[in-house]
């Protein structure tokens, strides 16, 4: 019972882990011939499609965008993906496939929820399936799951052609690839197949996948009980894949239509991780240094582990006072978690969700240990790098590792470069605004929510939890989590515009300031390695790294996790 | 240079300047301080308020010694960080005092056309003018020697009291204004405008006006200014916060602004920020000090990160003067011809190996002693693009040269080079010395043996370079196999031969390319072209006024091994920056841990768990942390004007030891600080 915590718990995560780590790697091989454009194993199958695709939507495949753009097209591709989703939802009430007759959604609602999906957050105001038709959730919300996640994909890709790059290549230097090709690419080589596969998987679990109306049933009681239906294994596997995490129906993964085995759980835990954890691999094989790849998957890693057996101890030690008064199980903090998945598992898919920024649940974090409940906070107040979303996990990364080289760079007495690229002034304040910047909107919208009348209105827990419900719904939402600690209500008009504004804030004020150290680093010289530059591939950078990445986290936040989780914690313990 | 060291006036003037720069238009230059400007501005206007009216509510309970003492601290805050400002620049007032002497307006005896000469004030002489300059003259302008030949004492610029040769043609023809000739005379052509000149130059940079940001020092002020305000929204929401937490919890008072401005002016990077002027400027004055004058912080920045050293073999690897030390004749001809030619082509040779070629031929055939004015010859005088000399005598025509230059030749006039001399051309080179061919007409007649001596010192000196991770290159007008002897014997990484200054030019281009940073010495004005292409670019004050242009520092003591001490010094620059970065903002936690429980000790009491400090009250709490935040600046700015020390290690040792010195003890230090000042206020029964 090391750390208080069971034997069976640890060997679920050291199987976790394992799992995670063996299939990442040749995944992420595999990527990385895709992101590059080199023949791969479906390229047989799938290359003529492809072709199809770039005949039917005029793509010159080889036309190159600057920064610009390709920041462009980024831009032009959400705003039209949002105005789609946006008037769907709207007008969802007259498009079939509808059986449920379900109304067109809220304007305000609308709004939240069609940035949500585009911005690859996934925040749910709503509960799916009293909200949204079939037809909005297969051609609305899947098919943004898909796009959101290929756009984080095809931005990180652009940064790594921007650091693999360099005056003397035969390339332009200023060109970082062709976005559209990125997209078609990433779809269809990557997140289509890896779906079926898994859609595949979970259906033989027992996941439904139907379009038939709901089923009324008569309970013993005699009342009537209605079991909602729809198409979910299709949409569940990219929903975990993506990194978006919005659920089919209200509870999410705890849902036994959505994860009915403890198989199918594990399968959509790994799924939540796979694709993030993969880049790093892809991105050491795409810059010819697969260590530099190796250490950044050993940071995200080295934070992970230690904050997933903090939760999962914090969970298994449970309410003292609960356990004093005999109302706990001796197996702890049961509440809001599902007996199929226990405590391991359940800490286990919290410390995932929130680290990668998925935000699907299995279980009720409003419910977890002050502390417990703590550990998906802060991972994700760490900006969304440790593994994160698809792709902005990783670019994420990548700028708190230019912070990083640029302090130690100037602690060993060398103008700070990373991977020969010189880190200048304009580096420098682009990563500042997309490591520092999205921490405004959580600060700012959070004071906001406590002060007036509306956003009080929502906080259904009084006291330090009730700041944390907001305090969490506004960190999930700017860095593009999407998971919700639940006990707020905030599907009105307050809480919808104030989340979409966080949501669009987070995601491209680090999306743009990304691409834009992209096309600067694509220009710049290559400097060779000498004894005097800094290696960025050892143990003692991964620890730096991660020691940069915890400071800023924690010197942000500290007063306000003080005043939530910290003061309640410390009230549950003192009595 | 001399600086006569007046601490205790210095050290008041500073103390003046500290207060004289409180100006807010001063202040606001500085992002981090200005803040603490602001926050002091408004304690001070609720210590004011709370004075008249103990009770008001803009100090929300606090009691006014409180506020009075954190609105003290923060003003202290500002003087401190101005006061390392002023004594880093105090240091290079003295410096910058006496330069400006150097500078007073002299009587100038300027030339016309006709060499008419006119008395003028040195301040009306601009670029092009003629003056003659006597013995007793000050030097009236920067210029360059066309004619004649003085001694001039530079001591007024480099400190260096013995007197100076400054003579027209070749590498000694600069004269700098200021400076005073000491015998002889000589005419100097004006190079600058008043206003312009070196002396103004290192004035400029002495006294910091003219300071320019550095591209590192820019971005990370661009990174301080981004903490301080995602620091400043920090502290800001928590006045929501605490208002909602004192609603929700029914009891406790609401956190006070005078807390708040404390809070945040621990958290924003006030250490680095007030010092981070005071380091740049004192990383130019440990050049000045070294006797360098860079024309720009740049260049001192970019020094820190050059990984190719291009030096010149002679005077720097080998000593200068090349001895001949053997006469190797080919077949039919004897070594007492060979020897003669030679010493007849090395007459009018002023260079060390000429004069040492006439030695020997004296010393081993007893040949009479003549000067060059007592023989009716023609002299043909050394050109770096022919690299032959030689003399015409009596319709004799002797070439001295390298070896390839003077086949050239010979094979140009349907002379052939016998295999003999070819052979002894590569002994000798093999051993590492310079052979140097002698050709009478189309006839070779030998070789001379030049032996070159490497200096001593030197492989100590290019490993350490290795070990910081520069490569060094020799650049030599050698042949490929003199170049490799001496390359292996000094320890160079690698060299060019037979360089001209065209394949100096290529050999840069062709580095930079390749994304390496270059470093060159020179001193010559063929070195003019290649040193305007390196990146950091050191030229020798000894040498021509073309190669001091252009480079982008000049080495007043013409050390062609300063490059070593000039690479350390913009490394250390970096390093005090980084290293006081990282403890600047290491200290922030130790701050929440003091402060956050003493902000809530009335909503929250349970939040006193994490005073894990013990400190006495939330007063002493907060105001230990306030004065901790102050005091660090002072402590910290013998450090930021020395420089954070810098070893010749690999960039991992030298991470290590500075994440852990600056890293974890950032951590560490203010948690026993703050204690330690607590456990003071408390015992003089102040809190």
């Amino acid at each position: 019972m090391l750390f208080g915590i069971t034997p069976a718990s640890w060997l679920q995560l050291a199987l976790y882990m394992l799992v995670l780590t063996a299939v990442a790697v040749p995944l992420g091989l595999y990527m990385a011939r895709v992101l590059s454009g080199e023949r791969n194993l479906l390229t047989p199958i799938l290359a003529p499609v492809e072709k199809l695709i770039y005949g039917a939507c005029n793509v010159r495949p080889e036309q190159e965008m600057t920064w610009k753009d390709y920041a462009t097209a980024v831009i032009l591709f959400s705003l039209g993906g949002f105005i789609l989703l946006f008037s769907l939802l709207l007008a969802q009430g007259s498009i079939p496939p509808n059986p449920q007759n379900l109304p067109g959604l809220t304007p305000d609602l609308a709004f939240n929820t069609a940035v949500s999906f585009v911005t690859n957050t996934n925040w749910q105001s709503y509960g799916g399936e009293t909200t949204l038709s079939y037809f909005s959730q297969m051609a609305g919300l899947t098919v943004q799951n898909f796009v959101s996640a290929a756009v984080g994909i095809a931005v990180l890709t652009a940064l790594i052609r921007g650091l693999s790059r360099h005056s003397s290549d035969r390339l332009a230097t200023d060109k970082l690839g062709n976005f559209w090709v990125d997209m078609v690419r990433v779809n269809l080589y990557i997140l289509l197949p890896l779906s079926l596969i898994l859609a595949v998987l979970l259906a033989s679990q027992g996941v439904i996948q139907t379009l038939e109306p709901y089923v009324v049933a008569k309970t013993l009681e005699g009342a009537d009980q209605t079991i909602a239906l729809g198409p979910v294994a299709s949409q569940e596997a990219i929903k975990m894949l993506g990194t978006n995490g919005g659920g089919f129906f209200n509870t999410n993964s705890s849902h036994p239509f959505e994860n009915p085995t403890p198989f199918s759980n594990f399968i959509e835990m790994i799924s939540i991780l796979i694709i993030p954890a993969a880049l790093c691999f892809t991105f050491g094989r795409m810059i010819g240094d697969k260590r530099q790849g190796i250490a950044i998957f050993a940071a995200m890693t080295l934070v992970f582990v230690p904050m997933t057996i903090a939760c999962i101890g914090l969970e298994q030690a449970g309410n003292p006072h609960l356990i004093a008064a005999g109302a706990d199980a001796a197996g702890g903090n049961m509440e809001g978690k599902e007996t199929r998945f226990g405590i391991a598992n359940s800490a286990i898919w919290a410390a995932a969700t929130t680290a990668a920024s998925n935000g699907s649940v299995n279980s009720m974090h409003d419910s977890f240990t002050p502390l417990g409940g703590a550990i998906p906070m802060l991972l994700m107040k760490f900006g969304e790098v440790i593994y994160g979303g698809a792709g902005s996990g990783l670019y994420g990364m990548l700028i708190f590792v230019i912070l990083t080289v640029f302090i130690a760079g100037l602690m060993v007495g060398r103008s700070p470069e990373y991977l020969g690229k010189k880190i200048g002034a304009f580096e420098i304040k682009m990563a500042s605004i997309a490591v520092l910047f999205p921490s405004a909107p959580v600060l700012i919208c959070t004071a906001a929510a406590v002060l007036t009348a509306p956003g009080q209105a929502g906080l259904y827990n009084p006291g330090p939890q009730g700041f944390s419900e907001a305090l969490y719904a506004f960190t999930s939402a700017a860095n593009n989590n999407g998971s919700a600690f639940a006990g707020l209500g905030a599907n009105n008009p307050f809480y919808n515009s104030l989340l979409g504004l966080c949501m669009l804030f987070g995601r491209f004020f680090v999306l743009l300031p990304v691409l834009a150290i992209a096309g600067s680093l694509a220009a710049k010289k290559t400097v060779p390695a000498s004894a005097g530059t800094l290696p960025t591939h050892t143990p003692l950078f991964v620890v730096v790294l991660i020691g940069t990445i915890v400071l800023v986290g924690v010197l942000t936040y500290a007063p306000a996790l003080a005043l939530g989780p910290v003061i309640e914690h410390l009230n549950m313990i003192k009595g | 240079m001399s600086t006569t060291v007046k601490s205790k006036s210095d050290l008041m003037s500073a103390v003046l300047q500290a207060f004289a720069r409180l100006d807010p238009r001063y202040q606001v230059r500085n992002p981090v301080m200005f803040l603490v400007w602001v926050g002091s501005v408004i304690t001070t206007v609720i210590l004011t308020v709370m004075l008249a009216d103990p009770g008001n509510i803009i100090g929300g309970g606090q009691p006014v010694w409180f506020v009075g003492l954190i609105c003290f601290w923060l003003w202290f805050t500002l003087l401190f960080a101005n006061f390392a400002e002023a004594m880093a620049e105090g240091r290079g007032k003295a410096q910058a005092d006496s330069l400006k002497k150097a500078r007073r307006d002299v009587p100038a005896k300027k030339l016309d056309k006709s060499k008419n000469q006119t008395v003028v004030a040195a301040t009306s002489l601009r670029k092009g003018d003629v003056v003659r300059i006597e013995a007793g003259d000050v030097v009236p302008a920067d210029g360059q020697v066309i004619e004649g030949i003085a001694s001039v004492d530079e001591s007024a610029i480099t400190g260096e009291s013995a007197p100076v040769i400054r003579e027209s043609g070749g590498d000694r023809d600069a004269v700098t204004g200021g400076t005073r000739v000491l015998s002889d005379w000589v005419i100097v052509r004006v190079t600058a405008d008043p206003g312009e000149s070196f002396l103004d130059k290192m004035i400029g940079l002495v006294e910091s006006a003219k300071r320019q940001k550095t591209p590192n020092e820019i971005a990370l002020s661009i990174l301080l200014a981004a903490l301080t305000l995602v620091f400043l929204l920090a502290t800001a929401t928590l006045l929501p916060f605490s208002l909602f937490s004192v609603e929700r919890a029914g009891s406790g008072s609401v956190i006070t602004i005078t807390v708040l401005i404390a809070l945040l002016v621990c958290l924003i990077p006030t250490t680095i920020g007030g010092l981070l002027s005071a380091i740049g400027i004192s990383g130019m004055q440990r050049l000045i000090r070294a006797n360098v004058i860079a024309t720009s912080g740049r260049a001192v920045e970019a020094a820190g990160d050059i990984n190719v050293l291009l030096l010149d073999k002679t005077g720097t690897i080998t000593f200068g003067n090349r001895q001949a030390v053997e006469f190797v004749p080919v077949l039919n001809v004897s070594a007492q011809q060979l020897a003669e030619a030679a010493e007849l082509s090395s007459l009018a040779d002023e260079t060390p190996e000429g004069r040492s070629i006439v030695a020997l031929a004296r010393g081993q055939f007893g040949l009479p002693e003549r000067k060059a004015e007592d023989v009716e010859a023609t002299f043909i005088p050394f050109s770096a693009e022919q690299r032959v000399s030689g003399v015409v005598i009596n319709e004799r025509h002797i070439m001295k040269g390298a070896g390839d230059a003077i086949s050239g030749l010979i094979n140009l006039k349907g002379g052939l080079v016998p295999p003999e001399a070819k052979t002894a051309i590569d002994d000798i080179a093999r051993k590492g010395g310079t052979p140097l061919m002698v050709a009478e007409g189309p006839k070779v007649l030998g070789v001379i043996h030049l032996k070159d001596i490497v200096k001593p010192d030197i492989k100590a000196r290019l490993a350490e370079l290795r070990r910081m991770g520069i490569k060094s290159v020799m650049i030599t007008g050698d042949n490929p196999l003199t170049a490799a002897a001496i390359a292996s014997e000094a320890g160079v990484d690698d060299f060019v031969a037979q360089a001209t200054p065209e394949t100096k030019l290529k050999y840069i281009r062709k580095m930079q390319e390749g994304g390496e940073m270059v470093a060159m010495v020179g001193d010559g004005t063929n070195d003019a072209p290649a040193l305007a292409q390196s990146d950091v670019a050191v030229a020798m004050n000894s040498g021509t006024q073309a190669a001091k242009e252009a480079g982008n520092m000049v080495d007043l003591d013409s050390d062609p091994t300063k490059l070593i001490e000039i690479v350390e010094i913009g490394k250390q620059l970096l390093m005090t920056r980084g290293a006081l970065t990282t403890f600047s903002i290491a200290n922030d936690l130790a701050k929440y841990f003091a402060i956050i429980p003493a902000a809530f000790a009335t909503t929250f009491p349970a939040l006193g768990l994490l005073n894990i400090m013990g400190l006495s009250s939330p007063q002493s709490a907060i105001l230990a942390a306030v004065i901790f935040n102050a005091l660090i600046i002072i402590a910290l700015i013998p450090l930021a004007l020395k420089g954070v020390k810098y070893r010749a290690e690999p960039a991992s040792t030298l991470l290590t030891r500075h994440a852990l010195i600056y890293g974890l003890g950032g951590i560490v230090t203010p948690f026993i600080g703050i204690k330690i000042i607590d456990m003071g206020l408390t015992m003089v029964g102040l809190v």
